[in-house]
């Protein structure tokens, strides 16, 4: 696992308000379905772009953006985010 | 519900005020600016956690309007669906940008709500008229 989809790990569980643990998820789990709701996801978008210094373009404000840890790592990314220095 | 060429919609959420409150204490102004409009923020009483069962009430409004868009992966952007208080007291809503967009490709013709908030948490329900075969 990189160290930017372990961060993103992270925020999941400190901000995603998921029922299981985010460290174990499947990369390709749909975390809408699993629980996350999208005041939620507001909360782990902020939070990915403090830690990571970025901020989100409104064409990437889009449910499927953060549908998965996978799809928030593509996200990132696309954006050039690197991983923050612990 | 289809009355002489419109459908009946409705969407309604819920969502809890503590979590508003801690969205506010951890993310502050960036949390409030990227969801509520200024209008919206100023009737609430400000960027104060003490503003949060307002402001969770805007937000299950603003929800409660994507769920009558069945919008999917359609994003209208959270400040596009404003709740507007009129001087009487009452509120309503206000689209622009991608939520008026995305309204007129529903076919939505009237849009009306009310909200409450209470026992930890904040809900709204809004009831839409939309033309009968538009998108759904």
């Amino acid at each position: 696992m990189s160290p930017a989809e372990a961060e993103v790990r992270r925020l999941l569980e400190v901000h995603g308000g998921l029922p299981v643990e985010a460290a174990t998820l499947d990369g390709e789990a749909d975390l809408f379905d699993l629980g996350m709701t999208s005041h939620a996801s507001v909360n782990v978008m902020l939070a990915l772009e403090d830690s990571f210094d970025i901020e989100f373009p409104d064409e990437m404000l889009r449910k499927s953006t953060f549908e998965s840890v996978n799809a928030i790592s593509a996200a990132l990314g696309e954006l050039g985010a690197q991983a923050p220095i612990s | 519900m289809e009355i002489d060429g419109f459908e009946l919609r409705v969407g309604t959420d819920v969502q809890s005020i503590a979590e508003v409150a801690e969205s506010i204490a951890h993310f502050g102004d960036r949390y409030v600016r990227r969801l509520y409009t200024d209008h919206e923020v100023e009737c609430c009483g400000g960027v104060r956690v003490e503003s949060a069962p307002g402001l969770a009430a805007r937000f299950a409004a603003k929800e409660a309007t994507i769920k009558l868009l069945r919008l999917t992966d359609d994003d209208p952007g959270w400040r596009s669906i404003e709740v507007r208080r009129r001087p009487g007291g009452w509120c309503d809503l206000s689209l622009s940008d991608g939520a008026q967009r995305l309204a007129e490709e529903a076919g939505v013709r009237h849009l009306s709500m009310s909200m409450s908030h209470g026992a930890g948490v904040a809900t709204a329900t809004v009831v839409g008229l939309c033309q009968a075969g538009a998108r759904s």
